[in-house]
């Protein structure tokens, strides 16, 4: 982190209403599983800062620490194999000195998590009704009538239809948007300030994703909660969350507001994220833009920008030497790159390469399917 | 080339449309024959079918007059009737009369009380704690897993007949020992004998649903590991643990007439069928004046028995194997 930023943030934390004090706020997150080949890093010294009632979207590929982090943060991930550094407060409170028996009184009343897939996060000998009242009666001291009472109403408000007769059913007399509603409404029945929601419309048809996200959306607003809503589509998080930020290699990459992000993105990775979602004007049948290659190996990460070796733009520098996280011209708006799409020196950088043939370049310029494959070679090489 | 392929499908579909259409094809919705046969054997898994019925009658009649034997209108097993000694099957005495004059039919329900009460009663103990300590090793995984796996590893290691004829052998073979402290010690070292076994089951179980998002879901909802065990992995293991306990009780009730045989199981004073076997067994060497009944009858209640056993052990599996399919 930069001390120029470091300084910023003091400062806004100082300026801001006690009242209005930061909800959440991660400092150089970072998160490495032990392996028989060395250290995983999965997350690397991540920064965020979240505010009640706003959305942080959290974008990247398969394996870019975007659900570990989440994790991470909530201190679900065993202990043993994990090693976790760095500073988590949440109103104040530092977590990651808490031991699991003093997070319990965090978990579930004050933050909770939409997990990724339906099918597998609730449990399937239990009744509906049992597995939203149970964290009622156990954290709010609630007896059977008033939790009752409570989960008909949660189960209206993420709308359930026949919400009395659901609650005597079991997970897999429904289908799965009608689970995630339900596992949605054990995740706020505490009524939790931070929700995560993890990859939450991933497993869904696509007719119900947006239903379930305009669900959560909804459920935040009237709450007034934060949500980190993690997901690897760009689409996904375009018009719900007030923040995005974009990891690779479990890194931030680029942060910014929603609209600046898209406006003005400075990432060569948000650029090939971006355009690899299909468009509707694109004639049927036309190749979709592919990011070459996979993330790199978390055990020996290679030493200069993460995403270099997959970079259209990438540079000889690039290769050696690791770009900051440095603030762009509009405020709040970070990235981490040396030469940043939308830039001058960006634009040279990748003529460069276009001109010397470098299949990244020409595989993210023209879809040329040769040079894709080529990049998929070389980068597995 | 995505045009070929997509012309047929576009042109069937049209052609099903005029079909319908022109009247030719009924509107009423029937299940298509492709669909049917698994339909069918989903269905059958269901239901019990004759054979499951059949087991679960014979088990009836037998759990049944086991727990009435004191009221039943048979006579006493003691009892004998010197005249009729190793007479075969007669009026009034289905399965005719041991060496002494003994009933046959009353001493075979009479030893069906023992029988059960030893293997249901060690199956329990070993569900007890084998299913403890199985869920525990499952769940928390890491050094306690290893440390109980290889404790369960190396009680399996010893034959279970020998392990538990040594411990029946220096807990309870004096020879004043009662009919229910034999029958109490057989209980506790066959139950010993089974706990690595419905252990290690459980642990596989456990392992498997404790890594299932709920558990998670569980976790960061706040509930406690104890919590977590009982109510959500607990549950889903049951089955697994349920279908081994009637398999595991029909091979006590073989274990057990192996150690009476050995002369540790029941006392003879007391009927089960593994001492009426393992009485009866010198009757096969006679060669004149031979009760063949003597081991005949306990020896089919003992088959059909653990046939019983072992098909609803299945038809347990069977079941709860289709419900998890459908999830």
């Amino acid at each position: 982190m930069s001390p120029l930023r470091q300084r910023k943030e003091v400062r806004r934390t100082i300026s801001a209403k006690p009242e209005a004090g930061r909800l959440l706020e991660v400092t150089d997150l970072s998160t490495a599983f032990k392996t028989p080949r060395g250290l995983a890093q999965a997350v690397n010294s991540v920064s965020i800062v979240l505010d009640r009632g706003k959305t942080l979207g959290i974008v990247g590929e398969s394996g870019s620490g975007k659900s570990v982090f989440s994790r991470s943060v909530m201190g679900l991930l065993p202990k043993h194999n994990v090693v976790r550094e760095g500073s988590i407060r949440f109103e104040g409170q530092e977590l990651t000195s808490l031991s699991n028996s003093a997070m319990r009184t965090y978990w579930g009343k004050e933050m909770a998590m939409v997990f990724q897939d339906p099918m597998t996060s609730l449990n399937p000998v239990v009744k509906i009704g049992r597995q939203i009242t149970e964290s009622l009666r156990y954290h709010l001291d609630m007896d059977k009538k008033q939790a009752d009472e409570i989960a008909l109403t949660l189960m209206k408000s993420v709308g359930i239809p026949e919400a009395e007769r659901r609650l005597e059913e079991y997970p897999h007399q429904m289908s799965g948007g009608m689970r995630q509603r339900i596992v949605i409404a054990i995740a706020l029945a505490c009524g939790p300030k931070l929700l995560f929601a993890d990859e939450p419309t991933t497993a869904l048809d696509v007719t119900v994703q947006a239903q379930i996200l305009n669900l959560l959306q909804q459920q935040q607003r009237e709450r007034d909660m934060a949500m980190v809503l993690v997901t690897h589509d760009l689409g996904v998080v375009a018009g719900r969350a007030d923040e995005i930020a974009v990891m690779y290699a479990g890194q931030i990459v680029e942060r910014a507001p929603t609209r600046t992000l898209f406006a003005q993105m400075r990432m060569p990775y948000t650029e090939g994220l971006l355009k690899s979602i299909p468009k509707l004007e694109q004639p049927s049948h036309s190749r979709l833009q592919i990011i070459g290659g996979r993330p790199p190996d978390l055990v020996s990460p290679p030493p200069g920008c993460k995403f270099a070796p997959r970079c259209p733009y990438a540079q000889e520098r690039c290769h050696v030497e690791e770009p900051p996280l440095v603030e762009a011209d509009t405020p709040g708006h970070y990235y981490k790159c040396w030469y940043p799409v939308g830039t001058a020196e960006g634009k040279e950088a990748l003529e460069k390469n276009l001109s010397a043939g470098i299949a990244q370049a020409v595989a993210a310029v023209g879809g040329d399917s040769v040079a894709a494959a080529k990049v998929e070679q070389e980068v597995n090489a | 080339m995505p045009e070929p392929s997509v012309d047929p499908a576009v042109s069937t579909l049209e052609g099903d449309t005029a079909a319908v259409q022109a009247g030719t094809q009924p509107l009423v919705l029937e299940p298509s024959p492709a669909g049917a046969p698994a339909d069918v054997e989903k269905a059958a898994n269901k239901r019990l079918g004759v054979m499951g019925w059949i087991a679960i009658i014979w088990m009836v009649l037998v759990v049944g007059s086991a727990i009435l034997a004191p009221l039943l209108p048979i006579p006493d097993p003691a009892k004998p009737f010197v005249t009729h000694a190793g007479e075969g099957p007669q009026a009034g005495h289905p399965f005719g009369f041991d060496s002494n004059g003994q009933d046959m039919f009353s001493r075979v329900i009479w030893g069906a009380r023992a029988s059960l009460i030893v293997s249901v009663g060690s199956v329990a103990f070993g569900l007890l704690f084998g299913g403890v300590l199985g869920l525990i090793a499952g769940y928390y995984r890491g050094k306690l897993d290893t440390l109980l796996s290889y404790v369960f590893n190396t009680f399996l290691a010893i034959p279970q007949l020998v392990l538990a004829l040594a411990l029946v052998a220096v807990f309870a073979s004096q020879p004043d020992v009662t009919v229910s402290e034999r029958e109490f010690w057989l209980i506790i070292s066959i139950g010993l004998v089974s706990i690595p076994i419905i252990g290690r089951i459980t642990r596989a179980s456990a392992l498997t649903w404790s890594q299932r998002e709920f558990v998670l879901a569980g976790r960061s909802m706040g509930a406690r590991n104890r919590r977590i065990i009982i109510r959500d992995v607990m549950p889903n293991v049951l089955p697994a643990m349920f279908s081994i306990a009637l398999l595991g009780i029909a091979v006590v009730i073989v274990l057990e007439g192996g150690l009476s045989i050995l002369g540790v199981g029941v006392p003879a004073s007391t009927p089960s069928w593994g001492n009426l076997i393992a009485v009866g067994r010198n009757e096969l060497t006679k060669i004149i004046g031979a009760a063949p009944q003597v081991i005949f009858f306990p020896s089919i209640a003992i088959f059909l028995t653990v046939l019983a056993l072992n098909y609803l052990g299945d038809v347990v599996r069977a079941r709860f194997d289709v419900r998890e399919s459908v999830i």
